[in-house]
């Protein structure tokens, strides 16, 4: 074996043992990577008890009310499973929508999830306006064709 | 692979006959750059349509996207260098690894400031200590570990070997950039582009982006050479083609 291909050898073993190595530590390190955690985790009993996390998933359609006083609001949030209210008083990120993904921090209080903060998330997806609102309404055309309901065109 | 071209290759490897090279080569990969920056800036800002959800602030992407990319590319590029350095001892490897640095960094902080002026209006904050910017925040620190290594270290080739290994071992990280958006959940969104998948974008705006990238990617290739031919003048200097062209410039400079 030449001296050149012994060090290749050492460098590639020594790579795949760090891989391995590192692979180990994200794996034991798993639930503390994750930056938030679903409604299902939240109601099994996985969420900290005394202390703020942060909380994930998606604004239930429908589901914003706003108090009188303008900067309170509530909304559910859902991991399609399960679903947990949530209450904030503050100001909401622009892309907060219903039916989008959120992220909020704060601690559960009888059932509620009182939020210090959040955080809008958003998709992977970009298009023109025009774009997406031919898909919508090829989306609800196609939900009528499926339902049987009448066309109105 | 012909006899011809490994013989090519042996030849350019060498230092003294790469410096030439590079020195035509440059003129070429900046013109590239301009001329693709100057296209993929006018696409980016008047040609590429406004976000249906995201509005104008999603122009931001084609900076971010193509600095992101490019500060894991020339990562990897540097990690390369630096086997074939240790491994074959090859002078002009360890070179361009030290010539890649700088821009690597550059790129990897680009794609972390425009993240962050990107979060702000989206996602409601400037940072968030999720997988994907914590990771890509350590390439960043990668990046200034592998300058400062080589700067602390005065002999060139212990330099070449310990900062050659730094950048080997941190390669783990490349993957774990790139897959922290599946592995964990993140706030930052999942990949619109990927090579398994079609584009999640219209197509105007990946072209757009692609411009981008291949702006960036010239630039890299145009300002590396430039480093790398005064490494090569300052680690040779005890050469006598580097006298002797010193000398050369000073007598036709006279």
């Amino acid at each position: 074996m030449k001296t050149r291909h012994k060090r290749m050898a050492f460098i590639l073993v020594g790579l795949a043992g760090l891989a391995v190595a590192a692979t180990l530590v994200l794996n034991a390190l798993n639930s503390n990577l994750a930056l938030y955690i679903s409604p299902t985790e939240v109601l099994a009993g996985n969420a900290p008890k005394d202390k703020t996390f942060r909380l994930g998933g998606m604004v239930v359609e429908d589901s914003l009310e706003r108090e009188d006083d303008g900067l309170t609001v509530h909304f559910k949030v859902t991991d399609s499973a399960n679903t947990i209210p949530v209450v904030f008083t503050g100001i909401l990120p622009d892309l907060f929508e219903e039916g989008q993904g959120v992220v909020a921090q704060g601690r559960m209080r009888d059932g509620v999830f009182t939020a210090t903060e959040v955080l809008a998330k958003h998709d992977e997806n970009y298009m023109p306006k025009e774009v997406a609102e031919m898909m919508e309404e090829g989306e609800k055309l196609k939900q009528q064709q499926q339902t049987g309901a009448p066309v109105i065109q | 692979m012909g006899l011809k071209d490994s013989i090519a290759w042996y030849y350019f490897s060498a230092p003294k006959s790469f410096y030439p090279l590079a020195g035509k080569l440059i003129p070429w990969f900046w013109g590239l750059a301009i001329v693709l920056t100057v296209v993929g800036l006018y696409m980016s800002f008047f040609v590429a349509p406004t976000d249906y959800k995201q509005g104008e602030s999603y122009r931001i992407m084609f900076i971010h996207v193509p600095a992101a990319w490019m500060s894991m590319l020339i990562y990897l590029v540097m990690a390369i260098y630096a086997i074939i350095g240790l491994a074959w001892k090859v002078r002009l490897a360890d070179m361009m690894a030290s010539a890649l640095a700088p821009t690597g960094a550059m790129f990897t902080f680009l794609a972390l400031w425009t993240g962050a002026f990107w979060g702000k209006p989206t996602w409601g904050t400037y940072w968030v200590w999720d997988a994907r910017l914590t990771s890509e925040l350590i390439l960043l620190f990668l990046y200034i570990g592998f300058i400062s290594l080589q700067s602390a270290i005065d002999d060139p080739r212990r330099a070449a070997k310990a900062s050659g290994l730094l950048a080997i071992v941190g390669v783990i990280n490349l993957p774990i950039i790139y897959f922290s958006v599946t592995w964990w959940n993140t706030l930052h969104q999942g990949a619109s582009v990927s090579p398994t998948m079609a584009p999640k974008m219209a197509s105007i705006m990946l072209t757009t982006m692609l411009i981008m990238t291949f702006a960036f990617w010239m630039y890299t290739i145009a300002i590396t050479l430039m480093r790398v031919r005064r490494i090569i003048l300052e680690r040779e200097r005890q050469t006598t083609w580097v006298m002797e062209l010193v000398s050369d410039e000073k007598g036709g400079r006279k």
